[in-house]
This record gives structure tokens, C-alpha cells and sequence, in this order.
């Protein structure tokens, strides 16, 4: 057991550690270990990220506590907590303590300069790894998709998707109701 | 997030000057970690210290925690409801929907048409995680040692 708890710390104090950007950004890399690291299906983490549309706080700790807790009960849940946010709090004590070197360094903002593109990179994948467990079926991408486009695609999932599109650009709502939408046409048409 | 946070300490309370929360959220944006634990953290040591700090960063996280754990313990009878896969399955598509909505939303203001290198590093970010699956930390290590090599570059042509 106290394997597993090392092991969520680990997971997530990486995650915390190198993710630029916050909540999206950093959907990738845990896409990537859930699976590396055996923890659960994408389909299944797809479920915690829906789901954080509508619960309070930053997406990273309900992500880190729904994988804790699922993998190895509530003493998990904390593990993986604590390992995603103890990145932030070494980095911001000591940025603290050097503010106007850390604001001023041209360095650092070169530095920063390059990682912010690539964190856009990073939110443009977790797009795709959430459309796979949502709107496309599996294989989506593979060659076979050129003969027979619609197979790889869920229509009534698309239906969704495009719904929340219009209603978030032309129809100003907000993530909430537009969650609680998706939910209500998935239990319709899905 | 960062809106209430502001009217928060800045307006309500005082803890922190206007001058400072902007400076406070911008750096909370730039450095690694969960932006608003960042932000937090940053807000509680000004005001009380580490203590401060570590209970401002709690505020944070509890709700988020203790809502989660709620959801799953709610969800542990209905797992295999068909109905609950449906809502479900219905909320990840139109949650897929609002992550389009916020990469657009981070690449426009990250992304213009003169910065054809940063346009660069997005796309092969893209496409070392997405088709190659490397590591996505390799991204941003990537995306590091770009950026500070155009700069070094720079400030040798000088």
C-alpha cells in the first residue's frame, strides 16, 4: 500500500512540477501516466475532468484526488493531493523571497517565452485525448478513417459537442449550464 | 478563479494593493504549478507568512478535494447505470466542446502572426505528445531550451 501512496505522490508532484499554464495544460502528461503507470482508463479520467466542470477548485486537485482516491482509497486521494500542490509551494516560497530578480532576469523570461507556446500545444492535444473518449471512436487518425470517415465518428456526440460550441460562442453560457446541458442530451441521444 | 480572488484580498480585505495583485497573478501564471494554489500561496505569505500561506493554499484545495470525494462516493452504487454513462458521455463531449473554446482562447493570446517561432514550438509540442506520445514534460523542457536559445542567439548577433 505505501507503495502505491509513493508512487501517486510521485506521479503528481511531476505533474505539479511541469505544468505551465494551469488546469488544461496539464490534462496531457496526466493522460500519459494514468496509462503508463496502469492507474485507470483514459475513459475513466475523461469522466473526472467532465465532472470538473461543474465541482469547485483548480481541475489539477479534483484530477489528483478523483486518481488517488479510485487507485487507492482516501489515503490516495491525499497522497496525490498534496504531491500536486507541494510543487507550487516550494517554487512560490522561493520566488517570493527573489520577486524582483525572478520579474527583472531576462533570462527566466526567455526561458518562459518558449515554454508558453508549447504549453498551447499541450491544451491542443488534451483536445484530442478528450474528443477520443467522447466524440471519436477508437482507431480515429488511422488510415482506415479515409474509406469510411463517419465510422470513427459518434454522431450524437458530435451533436453535443457542436451544441456546447454554439452555446458557448453565440449564446454567451456559461461552462455550468452548458455542462448540465451535455449531461441531459447524453442521457437523450447518447 | 483569479477575478474573486482579487475582490477578495484587494477590495474586501486589503491584504494586497492592486499594483501588487497584478504582479502576483502574473507570476502565479508563469511558473509551474496549479495557478490558483500559486496565487494563494503567494496571497497568504504576503499577508501572515508561511503559515499564511499553507492556509491559504488548504482553502484552496479543500473544496475541490471534499467534492470529489463526494461525487465518487455518490457514484459508487450507480457505476453500472446505464443512464449515468449517458450523462456522463454526454457531459465529456460538451466538455471536449469548452477545452476547444479555452485553446483557442490560451493560443490567441499567446500566438500572433509575427511569432512564427512560438507558432513552431506550439506545433511540435502538438505533435510529440499527440502523435509520438513523448512525455509532455519534454514539451515544456523543450520549449525551455528553444526559448533560451533564441535569446542567447540574439544577444550574440548584439
Amino acid at each position: 500500500m505505501i507503495v502505491s501512496y509513493l508512487k501517486l505522490f510521485y506521479i503528481f508532484f511531476r505533474i505539479g512540477l511541469f505544468s505551465f499554464g494551469g488546469g488544461y495544460s496539464m490534462l496531457p502528461m496526466i493522460y500519459q501516466d494514468i496509462q503508463t503507470f496502469g492507474l485507470m482508463s483514459p475513459h475513466e479520467f475523461s469522466n473526472v475532468v467532465a465532472l470538473s466542470q461543474m465541482t469547485p477548485g483548480p481541475i489539477a486537485v479534483n484530477a489528483a484526488t478523483y486518481v488517488g482516491f479510485q487507485s487507492a482509497g482516501f489515503w490516495g486521494a491525499v497522497y496525490a493531493t498534496i504531491g500536486v500542490a507541494l510543487p507550487s509551494f516550494l517554487i512560490i516560497l522561493i520566488i517570493a523571497a527573489f520577486l524582483n530578480r525572478f520579474k527583472s532576469s531576462p533570462t527566466i523570461q526567455a526561458v518562459l517565452a518558449g515554454i508558453r507556446p508549447a504549453t498551447v500545444g499541450m491544451i491542443a492535444t488534451a483536445v484530442l485525448f478528450f474528443g477520443k473518449t467522447s466524440i471519436f471512436h477508437e482507431g480515429f487518425f488511422s488510415l482506415s478513417m479515409v474509406r469510411n470517415p463517419l465510422h470513427f465518428v459518434s454522431i450524437p456526440g458530435m451533436i453535443i459537442f457542436g451544441v456546447t460550441l454554439i452555446g458557448a460562442t453565440l449564446g454567451k453560457i456559461g461552462p455550468i449550464p452548458l455542462t448540465i446541458l451535455g449531461g441531459i442530451l447524453g442521457a437523450l441521444i447518447l | 478563479m483569479l477575478p474573486l480572488i482579487q475582490k477578495e484580498v484587494v477590495d474586501r480585505r486589503k491584504w494586497i494593493s492592486q499594483a501588487e495583485i497584478v504582479d502576483i497573478f502574473a507570476i502565479s501564471q508563469s511558473v509551474p504549478g496549479v495557478i490558483a494554489i500559486n496565487a494563494s500561496l503567494f496571497i497568504g505569505n504576503k499577508a501572515a507568512g508561511v503559515p499564511g500561506a499553507v492556509a491559504a493554499a488548504l482553502g484552496m484545495i479543500l473544496p475541490a478535494f471534499i467534492s470529489i470525494i463526494l461525487i465518487l462516493l455518490a457514484l459508487i452504487n450507480l457505476k453500472n447505470n446505464i443512464y449515468v454513462e449517458k450523462v456522463l458521455g454526454g457531459i465529456r463531449a460538451a466538455s471536449a466542446g469548452l477545452i476547444l473554446l479555452a485553446a483557442i482562447k490560451l493560443g490567441k493570446g499567446i500566438l500572433n502572426r509575427k511569432n512564427i517561432l512560438g507558432w513552431f514550438i506550439a506545433f511540435l509540442s502538438f505533435v510529440i505528445i499527440a502523435l509520438m506520445n513523448v512525455n509532455a514534460a519534454w514539451a515544456v523542457i523543450g520549449g525551455g531550451v528553444i526559448g533560451y536559445g533564441t535569446y542567447l542567439l540574439k544577444w550574440r548577433a548584439k
